[in-house]
Parts: C-alpha cells; sequence; structure tokens
C-alpha cells in the first residue's frame, strides 16, 4: 500500500495523504472538501460520483486515486469559470433539467464528457452516452432536451 | 377557497403515512420572536385549524396586533429584517418537488416584489413553525394558501408603517417595485427603511382577502428553481456534504437478516483502532472512526453472530396477503372504503357480462438518490441533527424518545434534500447517528450504504386486489366489488356512477416493513380499477375511452378525458406502424383522482413478441416499448406551468419503473436485489417521449401534484400490452424479467 501525497483537481495541485487504494470519490469528498460529486450506489451503477479524469468521464466510485495520481481531474467546482457557468450548466437551468438534482453533478460531467467526444449527438448517441447515470425523479428528456441544446448552439 | 383550506388541515391521514403528531407544542413567546430573529417585523399566522376550534376567543389576539397573547398554533411566520429581506419560515421540506420556489412565489405574489426577494428558512425545528410532514401532496393546498395570508397581512401592516412614517393617508400608499410609494411616487421608502429600528411581533387577523388565482402574475408562471445555481455548480450541501470540525464518520454492523437479535460481539480488535469508538447497546452495533476507510475496516474487523427467525419470501406473498391481520392490522388511519351501495348480487343479476379478476402489486423500494444520511452533534445535553427526512419535527419526537430528552432539547435540520418519494418519514438514520456521537463526544456523519437503503427503510406495500363487476351490452356498469389486501385505501373510490357496489380495503400483516410511497396505494387501486374498466369495455366490444366517457358524469375527470384523447389522437390511432411479425403497436387509456388532483393517460406500446418456448408462449418474456405517453392533468389553478410538467414527467418515468420491472426480491428475512445492478429502474432508455396537457382551472384551488401524475401509466401501459397482443398481464410489475 503506497500513499498519494498530491492531486491534480480543477487545474491545481492539491495536497492530500491518503491510501492509493482509496476511492477518488472518498478522496474528493472527504479529504479535499468538494461535495459536489455524490455517493448513489459505490458500484458504478448509477454515475452521480462522475467526474472527468483527462477529459473522460469516470465513475469515481470504482476509481482508486492512485491510477489517477498524475492525471488531470475535473470536478463540477472546476466547471465555472469567472462566475461564468460552462454551456452545460446553463443548458440543464434553461431546461429545468433537474428536481431534487442529486444527480445533477453526476450528469452535468457525463454530459460534457459526452459533448467532448461528439459536439453534436444525436438522441440516441445520448441516451446511449448518458445510460449509466440515474435520475430517480425521471428528468431524463430534460437532460437530454439540455443536452441537444448545447449540442446545436 | 377556505373550505379547502379548512379540509387541507383536517385531512386524514392515510395508515401507510408513518405519521405521528407532535406530543408537545410549546407556547411560543414574544421576547423568543425577537430573540431569534433580532430586529425588524415579524408577522404570525395562526394555524386556521386553531381559528376553527377557539371560534370567538381568536377575535381578540386576530386584531390590533402588537400585545396580545400568542396563538398556540402558528401556520407560518414572515420576518421582515432590517437589511429589507423578506425572511419565510415554514417547516416544509424540499425533497425536488420545488416548493422552495413555488411558496416564494405566493409570498411574492401578494406582497408585490421580485421572488428574489424572498428568502425561505424551510424544516428547522429551532427556527419554523410545528408541522406534521411534507407528504399527502399538502404544501400546496394547505401551506401555500396560508402564505398567501401571511403575506397579504404583511402587505397591509407594513404599508401601515410605512404610511406612518411617510406621514401620509395609509391609503395612498401601495408597493411598486419593491418600494412604499405614496400616491404620486413623491415620497418612496424602502422595505428596509420601515423595518430598521423595529421590534415589532404582530398577529396577523383572521379575516385577509388574498389575489384570486386569475389575477396572479408571479404565482401561475414558469418561476424558475430559486437556488437552481448552487445545483448546477455542486454547492448546494446535502446532509450527506455537511462537515463539521472534529467530525467523525460512523457505520453500523447490521443483522445478517430482519428481526435477528444480537447473540454475541467480539469488538475488541475494531476498539483498539486508533481513533475508534464502538457502541454496543442491545441489538444496536455500530462504530465512529476518524475517516470512512477506517469505519469499515473497523466494522470488518468485528466478530459477531445474529439469531434470526425463519421468514417468508417473495414465493408466499400473495397468498399471506390475503389473510387478515392480527388485531385489525397496525395503525388505523384512513382506511379508504365506504358503505356498500345497492345489492352487488342485484348489480350482477342484471348484468351481460360478469367478470371477476385478481391483481397483484409487488414491494418496491423508493431508492432516493441521496440514502439516508444524517450528521449529530452533542452540546452537553442539547442534540443537533442534520438529516434527509420528510417528517422533521417528527424525527425530532423519535430522537427525544430515543435519549429520553425533552423536545426542545433535540434540534432537526433538514437540508434541501435529495428525494423521498416517501420513502424519508422515519428517523433511523438519525438515531444511529446520534447514538454514535453521544458515545464518541464527537460529531458524527453516518450515510447510509445503498445496500442499507435498500434493506433497512421501507418499501411501498404490496398488494392484492380482487374485482368483481357486471355490465349490459349497452355499457352500463351494474355492480362493483372491489377488494383490496394490505396495499392501502388512497385512490380506492372511482368517479363511475354504479348503482351496485362495495369497496373495500383489508389490512394484513405485512412480510416486510412497508410505508408511505409517492401516490401510496393509488397505484395500485389505478391499476386494477383501470385494467378491470378496460376489460369490461373489451367483453362487450366497446372503444375504452366511450365506455368511460359513458360511466362518469364527473365533469373534471371528462375534462382531463377528452383533452388527453385529443392531444392523443385517440379516434384516429392507428397500428399502421407495426411490422407484422416482429412488433405490434397498441394503445391504451386510463384515468382517475386522487387528492383533489384528475388526470388521463394515453399510451402508445411496441411489443415484441420473442419466438414460443415449447407450447406455452411466456408473456413474461414480451418485449415492450413505451413509445408514447400523454398525460392531462387537472389539480386546479397551476402555480408554476414548467416546474407542475417537471413534476408529471418525472411521476410518469418513475410509474414506468413500477409497472414493469422494478421489485423487491425478498427471502428469510434477506433482501435479494439491493443494489441498482440487481433492482433494475428507469434510465434513459426508458424513458418515454411524454406530452403533458395542463388544464389549468383557475377556478378551483390548487392541489399538490408530486404524487397523483404517477397513478395512471401502469394501467394505461397494461390496457395498451392487451390491445397489442391479447395477453392481460395483471401483475405489476408485468414484466419482471425485463
Amino acid at each position: 500500500m503506497s500513499r498519494i501525497t498530491a492531486l491534480n483537481v480543477n487545474g491545481k495541485k492539491l495536497q492530500v495523504d491518503v491510501d492509493s487504494t482509496t476511492t477518488l470519490l472518498s478522496v474528493l469528498r472527504n479529504d479535499l472538501d468538494l461535495t459536489g460529486s455524490k455517493y448513489g450506489c459505490g458500484e458504478g451503477e448509477c454515475g452521480a460520483c462522475t467526474v472527468l479524469v483527462d477529459g473522460l468521464p469516470v465513475k469515481s466510485c470504482q476509481m482508486n486515486v492512485g491510477r489517477v495520481a498524475s492525471r488531470q481531474i475535473t470536478t463540477i467546482e472546476g466547471l465555472e469559470k469567472d462566475s461564468k457557468l460552462h454551456p452545460v450548466q446553463e443548458a440543464f437551468l434553461n431546461a429545468d433539467a433537474m428536481q431534487c438534482a442529486y444527480c445533477t453533478s453526476g450528469m452535468i460531467m457525463a454530459s460534457v464528457g459526452l459533448l467532448a467526444k461528439n459536439p453534436r449527438p444525436s438522441r440516441d448517441e445520448i441516451i446511449k452516452g448518458m445510460n449509466g447515470n440515474i435520475c430517480r425523479c425521471g428528468t431524463y428528456q430534460r437532460i437530454i432536451a439540455a443536452i441537444e441544446s448545447v449540442g446545436k448552439a | 377557497m377556505s373550505n379547502t383550506q379548512d379540509q387541507a388541515d383536517f385531512i386524514e391521514v392515510e395508515r401507510y403515512e408513518l405519521f405521528e403528531e407532535g406530543r408537545f407544542h410549546f407556547q411560543l413567546h414574544r421576547r423568543q420572536f425577537i430573540q431569534a430573529f433580532g430586529a425588524g417585523i415579524v408577522l404570525i399566522l395562526p394555524l386556521r385549524r386553531l381559528i376553527a376550534q377557539e371560534g370567538g376567543r381568536q377575535g381578540e389576539s386576530g386584531r390590533g396586533g402588537f400585545n396580545q397573547r400568542l396563538p398556540q398554533e402558528i401556520g407560518a411566520w414572515i420576518h421582515v429584517d432590517e437589511q429589507g429581506q423578506l425572511n419565510v419560515f415554514t417547516g416544509k421540506v424540499e425533497i425536488g418537488q420545488n416548493i422552495r420556489t413555488s411558496l416564494a412565489q405566493a409570498v411574492a405574489e401578494e406582497l408585490h416584489v421580485p421572488v428574489s426577494m424572498i428568502h425561505l428558512t424551510m424544516a428547522d425545528t429551532d427556527l419554523t413553525p410545528f408541522d406534521m410532514g411534507t407528504f399527502g401532496s399538502l404544501t400546496t393546498p394547505a401551506m401555500a394558501p396560508q402564505l398567501h395570508r401571511a403575506a397579504a397581512a404583511a402587505r397591509e401592516a407594513l404599508i401601515e408603517l410605512a404610511a406612518e412614517q411617510l406621514q401620509v393617508e395609509s391609503g395612498s400608499v401601495r408597493i411598486v417595485d419593491a418600494r412604499f410609494v405614496n400616491h404620486d411616487k413623491s415620497k418612496s421608502l424602502t422595505f428596509a427603511d420601515v423595518a430598521r429600528g423595529k421590534k415589532l411581533v404582530k398577529v396577523i387577523p383572521e379575516k385577509i382577502e388574498v389575489t384570486p388565482a386569475k389575477d396572479w402574475t408571479i404565482a401561475g408562471t414558469s418561476v424558475a428553481k430559486v437556488d437552481g445555481r448552487q445545483y448546477v455548480t455542486g454547492k448546494h450541501r446535502y446532509t450527506s456534504d455537511v462537515k463539521l470540525p472534529g467530525m467523525l464518520y460512523g457505520k453500523i454492523a447490521r443483522p445478517t437478516a430482519f428481526n435477528a437479535k444480537l447473540m454475541s460481539a467480539d469488538t475488541k480488535a475494531a476498539a483498539a483502532m486508533p481513533g475508534v469508538t464502538v457502541v454496543q447497546d442491545g441489538d444496536f452495533l455500530g462504530v465512529a472512526a476518524p475517516d470512512p476507510q477506517i469505519a469499515a475496516s473497523a466494522v470488518k474487523a468485528m466478530a459477531y453472530t445474529w439469531k434470526a427467525p425463519g421468514q417468508p419470501s417473495n414465493a408466499e406473498l400473495f397468498d399471506l396477503l390475503r389473510k387478515p391481520a392480527e388485531g385489525g392490522g397496525r395503525g388505523e388511519g384512513r382506511g379508504g372504503g365506504s358503505r356498500p351501495v345497492g345489492s352487488i348480487a342485484d348489480g350482477m343479476a342484471a348484468a351481460d357480462k360478469k367478470l371477476e379478476q385478481t391483481y397483484n402489486v409487488a414491494y418496491i423500494a423508493h431508492a432516493p438518490l441521496e440514502p439516508r444520511a444524517a450528521v449529530a452533534e452533542w452540546k452537553g445535553d442539547k442534540l443537533t441533527v442534520w438529516t434527509g427526512t420528510q417528517r422533521p419535527f417528527g424525527v425530532r419526537g423519535e430522537l427525544a424518545e430515543a435519549f429520553h430528552l425533552k423536545e426542545d432539547q433535540v434540534r432537526v435540520i433538514v437540508p434541501d434534500t435529495g428525494s423521498g418519494y416517501g420513502g424519508k418519514h422515519t428517523g433511523d438514520c438519525a438515531i444511529e447517528a446520534a447514538r454514535l456521537a453521544r458515545a464518541a463526544g464527537k460529531p458524527v456523519k453516518l450515510v447510509w450504504s445503498r445496500e442499507e437503503e435498500f434493506t433497512w427503510a421501507y418499501f411501498r406495500p404490496a398488494g392484492v386486489i380482487d374485482v368483481k363487476s357486471g355490465v349490459k351490452q349497452d355499457g352500463t356498469i351494474t355492480a362493483w366489488e372491489f377488494h383490496n389486501y394490505n396495499s392501502g385505501g388512497s385512490g380506492i373510490q372511482h368517479k363511475y356512477n354504479i348503482p351496485n357496489q362495495t369497496i373495500q380495503f383489508h389490512p394484513s400483516n405485512s412480510p416486510l416493513r412497508q410505508g408511505s410511497y409517492r401516490g401510496l396505494a393509488a397505484t395500485a387501486n389505478h391499476f386494477a380499477r383501470e385494467s378491470h374498466i378496460d376489460e369490461l369495455a373489451h367483453s362487450i366490444g366497446m372503444d375504452s375511452l366511450e365506455f368511460r366517457l359513458r360511466n362518469s358524469k364527473d365533469e373534471r375527470l371528462l375534462g382531463v378525458l377528452k383533452a388527453a384523447a385529443e392531444k392523443f389522437n385517440w379516434q384516429a390511432r392507428s397500428k399502421a406502424a407495426s411490422k407484422p411479425a416482429a412488433e405490434s403497436r397498441g394503445f391504451g387509456i386510463a384515468c382517475g383522482f386522487e387528492k383533489n388532483a384528475y388526470l388521463a393517460t394515453c399510451v402508445e406500446v411496441a411489443v415484441t413478441r420473442p419466438p414460443a418456448k415449447g407450447k406455452e408462449n411466456n408473456s413474461e418474456d414480451l418485449k415492450v416499448r413505451i413509445v408514447r405517453v400523454v398525460e392531462a392533468f387537472d389539480c386546479g389553478a397551476v402555480v408554476n406551468p414548467m416546474h407542475l410538467k417537471n413534476q408529471i414527467e418525472g411521476a410518469i418515468t418513475q410509474a414506468v419503473g413500477g409497472a414493469l420491472f422494478e421489485a423487491i426480491q425478498f427471502g428469510n428475512g434477506e433482501i435479494l436485489n439491493p443494489k441498482f445492478s440487481l433492482y433494475r429502474v428507469p434510465r434513459f432508455s426508458d424513458a418515454p417521449p411524454i406530452e403533458v396537457v395542463l388544464v389549468d382551472r383557475k377556478d378551483i384551488p390548487s392541489a399538490g401534484a408530486g404524487e397523483t401524475p404517477i397513478v395512471g401509466l401502469a394501467p394505461a401501459v397494461a390496457n395498451a400490452i392487451f390491445d397489442a397482443t391479447g395477453t392481460r398481464l395483471r401483475s405489476l410489475p408485468m414484466l419482471p424479467k425485463a
């Protein structure tokens, strides 16, 4: 077991002191107090913990922190720049694409990851790309609309 | 409006709402308000129930307003602080239904100010008035009218104070753009100007006019979620995000089965781990540790044995539920049945066609995406707990009882919560966190794992429903006998005109812990009733929409049926899209009412039948895709069209799970599918396109809408599957293997 002492999160190098087998989600939430990423299932089935690692969406509850120590991690807290929301954040607000919003961080991060790979996804591509994220309140159609609106912009 | 208001205050609580009255209502003192809020003006709204009970006596405290005794039971209060912010206090809980927004709209409407000036403090037992809980779709019909009245009275009182300050007639003062202005706007004051230096507590008079829905300009509009930005930036702190200095992390050693007793526990190795506190108290066994990993290791390091009795499984469930509950069942809330009308025997004798069918519904889980969580902190003998619950005052009572405290020694704070759907009424997690925190002498956070959430919470009741009916060839229903075993009485009544009927709810001994769920039994009762109505229509060869229109005279029910059918184009529906042998199209309709709201749902499905294995074509192997859903909804005057549509779409999407594939598997005291990988919930690929038709009735008081939109989907889908295949599915979920 080795220790991890630093992580690149949201463009900053942050000091930590954690075992390399700790999940990235736990380090973000409990050690770095970045609580926007959520625990929903602990088995990578709900996507509430989704963050970007080198731009790709990752279920942080399934990722040992040792595997991402030298990579660029982006969490929901890192999307807003100079008090300006990311277009996907704006789109979620405009589409009222949330209710309790517990899934929202993960949904937004998964959407950002999807759009980075495929800037104009079709409806079917959105469904396929987002199917690992659960919204128990059932706002899926609004989330699809939000992603489509960014794709068209 | 006042009749509905009183009904809402007195509304009977369904037995499965897990309802408990607060045991203590302490007298509030004027100085406590001043202490709590500091300077400014506090306006207090007595609960209408009290007005009704105290009658004439209320007059004395309802007038004049500044120095009389305060009412004992308070519905809400508003504080205008010295900065001019309007702080509204309510015991209701925000769990995704967007009442933080809709209640702010109610206040802004009456005060003629922008919604952004309103700040709601919700569900903090030290700061907000007592509230039974956020359930039963009561916020909109009961709390919103109270806040309309409170805000209207606040407006009048503030105008009077402003007029004094401006030295003009109060009749000439209005609120324009959040300022008090005189007749020609030559003089003006802000809310801060009026509140500054004041220390007033004013009781709102009994008779106060509120703005009728037809004149609303802020209520009734699509105001965006007031704190939406907090959510899309991840800044909102749910209970599971709360962090206190020195806080430890809790973990419970769970029994191997329900009703198990702890026989032995060896906790030495765990207790020796640095910073770990072990608590063993009766059957409670848990740890508090400096981080979640150590907490998990500490539980693993313990050796313990449990002994549990043998317990039933899914296989015996429906037979078990038919047996009457011992002692008439636990809890005697609203039964939902009614006195028999006419004679079933006569009605059956008059019928051309007779039907008898049984419908089943499984236990399902709420599975809120934020599992139960609590952060507990003791300061001396004062306990503060942050927790996601729909019953903050009820949980305060549970904590007081568990720790032998007075209720005012306990404070429960509910951060806006990651949903509930009726599943977060109890204080289990709060009690566990508080027990660990007391032993550790430090604050403790406990977040249930998904598996704990699936196992140790409670379920939507399973049920068996028997329906017997008769119909004449001309479409007249002559007899209706309806027995619901265990699932509940909500939505058991209908709006069809049937001369002979018996409708009963029969409590059973549930093998699993069961309780509230979005819409309660209204889903089960609508599924059975609206499937059966469809079967009756088919038995005489009548169109199922026409059959429904023919058997009801209820103007609102007919209204939603016609609205949905028109949008769906029911008359012109066509199976032309079906490709022979591959996919059959089918259309289904269902309607109903519950909690003063009406709905009609039309569905189109595409069904694929896999090649028959052997002789039997197993209906469980059908593949069903919901192509399209149209739902017309009438909940009176619409408060926020955008959020209402969102609620309806969400309820329909959630309903897909219970209709098609969600079911709890259990056996011998264990839940066998306590994970999302084993318990399927609707995902993007399951979410049907939904068209909502809002029937906005400005002439009818607003009803709640968080629950009722869920009840129409399952029967409409069942009816559509029958239309497509000729196979009638009478058990929820309909496709358990899907």
